[in-house]
């Protein structure tokens, strides 16, 4: 025992000379000091790079038995779905996979919101994280058209289209990004490529970065306060512990039940009725029918109903893409000195709480078909989206009455304009009645402070608690 | 471009209209039913495989699941096929089917999890007499469906009598009166019509006949690795306060 003690000694001495794997597992495992009070939140982190391995693994082996060609891609997937081996788990995987990580990364960036873990010096770690997102949202979209069924086909054909409203050079960007002039072979062979090569190595590539990222600085906690500013004598933050083992046997807990959440999604509801693997998709793509209604995967939902929202072609999109942008500067936005929600004002709270239901009610819209009054939810809705990053930046400090009736006005002002050039005979109803809900939102938001405590923030424990 | 992009903004909501609202009764299929598959299979076999391909099922494997032996399908539900191992192709020409039907007949494999099954069920139930049509018949579900009623010989034929509450309410169930009698009574009609929709369900994803149960043992694995997994967690945290 002793002796393979010593030789397993001088064998890593003989790399460490060479390599710096003593030195890599020091830095970001067993001595990278970790707040000790994570919560909750903190496991969609490590489930989100648990979900990015198993979407490689799958992935590759399906590659092994899928053909990117427009004659043959529908029937490769039933023939991975009957003949191959366990081919129908590896295909469940992967599409569950795909939903999966939306949810993980969706948590994890929320907690990031709640806890100000983008806020200085972390605004770097949440710019990568931003990259990964817009990569991943590219990733399951191009994924999405390899089944080359009637979803794939004209979800691509819609979202393309997109590109279109571009001025000037929309149309040509548009066959440019699609090889063709519809939704074809070409498209599919590059969009493969793109899936299983380009887009992942991009991905893996800014995984790495966020988390030399994130060690470079530490991570933040549920009481948004900076272990590293209470060290002890050794150097070593009193509020740390070290990553490993204490997290990795934390996160093994968090990867079991997730993955008994995964396990019955994907033995027991692999369609999650018709949302993680929409119906029409088992009907093989047909350019030349359109289907009945053609809804983007949930996890795009909320941004496609900011799309639907404004009328013009090119404003949809910029709103689309404005929609996921405008999250990428929060570390501008909220100011707030104070990092946690914990500590922050009850109107705060109110005002993340209410976004998270915005979202998740964009969402749901992004699925229904637009009838008038969805559309007009819709289109409020997406106006409270993005006054709510306003909002963020009205309650970073304390404002006066004059900034704050000012703030009102202006905003519904503008919403109010948009409002009368819109107005058709027999619309003012509803458009009276959509009009409160920013109304009431904002209302709530910028005159509360000025007339209630409701913005009364509570003070900072020094060290972090429980 | 632009005009596009409105062109199918515009045209979504009417679509999307048009295709929900239609009356559908419940399936209620039982997938462990060995039997009921194999009556499904025979139906399948005898009726749709003459023009619907199934290209995805191959017949071997249909055999090992629904609980027939390899010659027992070659011998009784073998029509189009040379060999156990081949899938179950037809032998129409598309061209053909184009001429025949108008286009071309759909493949079968997954129509289950396109359409559903209660969609399925009610679909092969609602078909009527109507003169108008090429064929001489319509049906609720599916309206101007291009299929002729090929089931008629066991159902028999019908009239649809509340025509015009349909047509003023989506989603009122049909009711129809029979004009001929067939070889079947409406309950065994309806039962037959189950045990294909159960057979078309199957041939969706022959999968899902494992599937759960695999899916039980996964979890139950999962729960003991929690049992370990949480107490491990304790024991390490037990220091940190």
């Amino acid at each position: 025992m002793e002796m393979l003690m010593t030789m397993l000694k001088s064998f890593m001495g003989w790399v460490d000379a060479r390599f710096p794997a003593t030195k890599l597992w020091e830095e970001h495992l067993s001595k990278y000091y970790a707040p000790k009070n994570f919560n909750f939140w903190y496991f969609f982190g490590s489930l989100a790079l648990l979900v990015l391995v198993i979407q490689v693994v799958t992935g590759i082996f399906l590659t092994m038995h899928y053909k990117p060609d427009a004659t043959l891609a529908f029937a490769s997937v039933e023939y991975i779905m009957r003949d191959v081996n366990w081919g129908w788990l590896i295909r469940y995987m992967h599409s569950t996979g795909a939903s999966a990580f939306f949810i993980v990364v969706y948590m994890h960036m929320f907690r990031g919101l709640m806890y100000g873990s983008f806020k200085k010096p972390r605004e770097l770690i949440w710019l990568f994280g931003m990259f990964i997102f817009l990569a991943l949202m590219a990733e399951a979209f191009m994924g999405y058209l390899l089944p080359w069924g009637q979803m794939s086909y004209w979800g691509a054909q819609v979202i393309v289209n997109l590109f279109g409203a571009i001025p000037f050079v929309g149309d040509d960007l548009s066959v440019w990004i699609r090889g063709d002039y519809v939704i074809s072979d070409a498209t599919l062979n590059r969009f493969f490529a793109f899936h299983v090569a380009a887009v992942p190595m991009v991905i893996i590539g800014l995984v790495v970065a966020h988390i030399i990222a994130l060690h470079e600085v530490g991570s933040n906690n549920p009481d948004g306060i900076e272990i590293k500013k209470n060290k002890g004598a050794d150097g070593i933050p009193l509020d740390g512990i070290p990553f490993h083992p204490y997290y990795t046997v934390k996160d093994i807990v968090g990867v079991v039940v997730f993955l008994m959440f995964f396990a019955a999604i994907m033995f027991f509801g692999p369609e999650m009725g018709g949302y993680f693997l929409e119906h029409a998709n088992f009907v093989p793509a047909n350019p030349l029918q359109t289907p009945a209604h053609i809804a983007p995967v949930w996890y795009f939902t909320p941004f496609y109903t900011m799309l639907r929202a404004v009328p013009d072609p090119f404003l949809g999109v910029v709103a689309m893409g404005g929609g996921v942008v405008v999250l990428a500067f929060l570390p501008w936005l909220d100011n707030n000195p104070i990092k946690s929600i914990r500590y922050r004002s009850a109107l705060h709270k109110l005002n993340l709480m209410f976004f998270v239901a915005v979202f998740l009610f964009l969402g749901y819209l992004g699925v229904k078909a637009p009838e008038p009054v969805l559309s007009e939810l819709g289109l409020r809705f997406s106006e409270v989206y993005f006054v709510f990053f306003y909002v963020l930046w009205f309650h970073s400090k304390t404002r006066d009455a004059k900034f704050s009736f000012m703030s009102l006005i202006g905003w519904m002002g503008l919403f109010s304009l948009n409002d009368f050039a819109r107005h058709v005979e027999g619309s003012g109803d509803l458009i009276m009645m959509g009009w409160l809900i920013p109304g009431i939102y904002l209302t709530v938001m910028f005159l509360a402070p000025l007339y209630s405590n409701l913005n009364a923030e509570k003070a900072v424990p020094e060290r972090v608690t429980g | 471009m632009k005009k596009t992009i409105l062109a199918i903004m515009m045209v979504l909501p009417t679509l999307a209209m048009a295709s929900g609202g239609v009356h559908l009764d419940k399936a209620d299929y039982d997938l462990h039913n060995k039997e009921s598959l194999q009556r499904g299979a025979r139906l399948f076999v005898n009726y749709c495989l003459s023009c619907h391909s199934a290209a995805y099922q191959r017949y071997n494997r249909m055999a090992e699941d629904i609980g027939l032996t390899n010659a027992q399908v070659a011998s009784n539900l073998m029509f189009a096929a040379e060999k156990v191992g081949e899938t179950m192709t037809v032998a129409m020409q598309p061209g053909d089917a184009k001429i025949y039907f108008g286009k071309p007949v759909p493949d079968l494999s997954v129509v289950a999890r396109a359409r559903g099954a209660d969609w399925l069920y009610t679909y092969l139930r609602t078909f009527y007499v109507d003169k108008s049509r090429p064929f001489g018949v319509n049906n609720t579900t599916f309206k101007d469906v291009g299929m002729p009623a090929v089931l008629w010989e066991l159902e028999g034929m019908k009239k649809l009598v509340n025509a015009e509450e349909i047509h003023e309410h989506h989603g009122t169930a049909p009711k129809f009166e029979k004009i001929s009698e067939g070889k079947m009574s409406a309950a065994e009609y309806d039962n037959a019509m189950r045990d294909l929709t159960a057979f078309m369900v199957y041939m969706g994803e022959p999968a899902q006949l494992v599937r759960y149960k695999i899916g039980i043992y996964v979890l139950l694995f999962l729960v003991l690795l929690f049992l370990v997994a949480y107490p491990m967690k304790k024991e390490f945290w037990k220091d940190i306060h």
